[in-house]
């Protein structure tokens, strides 16, 4: 600190000026964005109706376990005894065994709830966000399976790496204080 | 009845590809005779709001603590500690998101994108290491940083970077600085956060060859001290102007430097530089014709400079994914190739007119191709005042820390008998050996 002792010299004085122009400059710059700056934090989230389900986000996520998971609208669901996001389109057997089954990981639960109708519940622990039974459930059902960044396990990158890899753009940033993007019954 | 079920699910499969493109509920949902409610889906809260303020008011505690360690307690021992605080709290508690350094591309994105709204905090995030370091210098390398901390830990056996080789690798730096600020203004990539050396370590997982570069540049930290602030960081770039025209400085001595060159090889990043002796009158003379030469090189450097880059902008513009898009599309429309992508499949499902990417990409390749021209004449002029500013001999009577270079670590005041005399370790006087 000895310099500022100094009487004024002409060398600090023209670094007071400079030091002056740099903070009156990022001043301005934060002028000019606080118009435009966003109240909230954002968070990544995905477009369902965007999305296509390709598998990428099981993959891309910067966490060993992706952040991305199958997520079930039930008011959406079928509640389809033959689930196309649940049994493999060439499957065997219409039954809980794990070759008929379209999910990797066996996440969905499959439960009896009335004739004809079947409950399936995603263990969120197994899934790994593959989209393989959303891309099914897309394909013939009512789409109510679809992925989400779960905010419970996303570290929010400045740039997320699933964002970057994703092909149809699905990923935005979106308000910390709705930060998912739900299916609803009776969209257009 | 399986029989039967077998039967029908070829014939239900083609009957529901027929109505595909229908965007409502195929299978009205069902009302349950027996009552059943339906569960309830859950979804997990982000993390709340006021946290990310609460980040903000611990790097700017963290930077206030660190320009006051730096600078009035001198404290090695203080700065060391502090930036272990910061390597656990930004690094492996936050897990280095959002950082100063990435901060900056959110803020050119905003500068230049209208839609994109950039969070209040990442602002505070980026501008309050600036203007701290306007006051007292780099205090936010010495021990807020986590990048840096995590580097500074394995400096262990450091050598000396020859000046015309630090000088030299510090380009890498602006150039990093520069295509960050040229992709991220024309939203194509982040490229500061995707290469980041060290978040891979703070996550304990992250890209495999991200990793590897990490691990590479803590090798190197072995044995020179913080390369990836030295000769890459972008931020760092930012701070070193800033920081030559700090308030206040680092200053190796508490009051005056007796010349006893104790400090001379305690800085393991090379930013102690000593007294001067003046020239002899002969290599004045030879320095004069040189520094006109340099002068007017300057332009020449710039404008080789943006023809370096005109040629590297088609590289670069396919950083964006809109144009890689459009030169995948262009690839199967032409039937140069076969096979398709999940993206040229995302496109072609979405309904949008090929003309239209066309279109938005080759006005991204302009922009990007304006923005190279710029960012070229940036980089050959830079090297053109480097080149001008070795030439000149500045006058130094004793030694100091280099305001642009210094990290503020804090490892020289040590070294300093005069130092000693203050933390009263040795007697007045006792330091003079003559």
């Amino acid at each position: 600190m000895a310099e500022n002792k100094n009487n004024i010299t002409r060398r600090n004085f023209v670094k007071g000026g400079i030091r002056g122009g740099f903070l009156a400059g990022l001043g301005g710059l934060v002028g000019a964005l606080i118009g435009k700056t966003a109240k909230t934090h954002t968070v990544w989230q995905i477009d369902p109706e965007i999305c296509i389900a390709c598998g990428n986000c099981a993959t891309h996520c910067v966490l060993e376990e992706s952040a991305v998971k199958c997520v079930h609208a039930y008011a959406v669901c079928g509640y389809c005894d033959l689930c196309t996001g649940y049994l493999m389109p060439e499957a065997k057997e219409l039954d809980t065994g794990a070759e008929n089954e379209l999910c990797p990981t066996g996440a969905i639960k499959r439960t009896f709830v009335e004739d004809p109708y079947y409950e399936y519940t995603i263990d969120e622990s197994l899934c790994n966000g593959c989209g393989k039974c959303v891309k099914g459930c897309n394909a013939f059902g009512n789409g109510s399976l679809f992925l989400q960044v779960r905010h419970d396990r996303c570290l929010n990158c400045n740039e997320c790496s699933i964002a970057a890899a994703c092909p149809s753009g699905a990923y935005k940033r979106i308000s910390i204080d709705e930060p998912y993007l739900p299916k609803k019954v009776g969209r257009a | 009845m399986k029989r039967l079920c077998l039967l029908i699910i070829p014939v239900a499969f083609s009957l529901f590809s027929c109505q595909v493109a229908l965007g409502v509920e195929r299978f009205p949902p069902p009302d349950f005779e027996s009552g059943h409610q339906l569960p309830q889906t859950t979804y997990p809260p982000a993390r709340e709001g006021v946290y990310e303020y609460i980040d903000v008011a611990v790097l700017l505690g963290a930077l206030s603590l660190s320009s006051y360690l730096v600078l009035r307690r001198r404290s090695r021992r203080e700065i060391f500690a502090l930036m272990l605080f910061s390597l656990l709290y930004f690094g492996f508690w936050r897990k280095g998101c959002i950082c100063p350094v990435g901060a900056g591309q959110n803020i050119v994105l905003s500068v230049f994108d209208s839609s994109y709204a950039v969070p209040f905090v990442v602002v505070l995030f980026f501008l309050l290491p600036l203007v701290f370091t306007l006051f007292f210098g780099r205090t936010f390398c010495a021990a807020v940083c986590p990048l840096g901390a995590i580097q500074d830990l394995v400096v262990l056996k450091p050598t000396a970077v020859p000046f015309w080789l630090e000088s030299t690798l510090r380009l890498l730096a602006y150039l990093y600085l520069g295509a960050a600020v040229l992709l991220a203004a024309t939203g194509s990539a982040f490229i500061i956060c995707r290469y980041d050396p060290f978040v891979s370590f703070f996550r304990v997982s992250g890209n495999l060859n991200v990793l590897i570069i990490g691990a590479c540049l803590l090798v190197i930290g072995v044995f020179v001290g913080r390369p990836y602030c030295r000769f890459l960081c972008p931020y760092g770039v930012i701070l070193r102007q800033l920081s030559r025209v700090s308030k206040w400085r680092v200053t190796i001595t508490p009051d005056e430097c007796i010349n006893c060159r104790l400090c001379e090889d305690s800085c393991p990043f090379g930013a102690i530089r000593g007294s001067t002796t003046d020239w002899p009158k002969r290599d004045y003379n030879k320095s004069k014709t040189r520094l006109a030469v340099l002068i007017i090189l300057a332009p020449v450097l710039a404008l080789s400079g943006a023809l370096a880059t005109r040629t590297a902008s088609g590289w670069l513009s396919r950083a964006h994914p809109t144009v890689r898009l459009a030169d995948r599309v262009y690839l199967e429309e032409s039937g140069k190739v076969a096979d398709t992508t999940d993206a040229s499949l995302a496109f072609r499902g979405s309904g949008k007119p090929i003309e239209e990417l066309y279109t938005d990409a080759s006005n991204i390749q302009a922009k990007i191709g304006l923005g190279s021209l710029i960012f070229g004449v940036f980089i050959g002029l830079l090297i053109g005042v480097k080149l001008i500013k070795h030439s000149i001999r500045w006058h130094r009577t004793g030694y100091e820390a280099d305001r642009a270079s210094c990290l503020a670590c804090g490892r020289c005041f040590d070294y300093c008998p005069r130092e000693q005399v203050r933390l009263k370790k040795i007697k007045e006087g006792a330091e003079g050996g003559e």
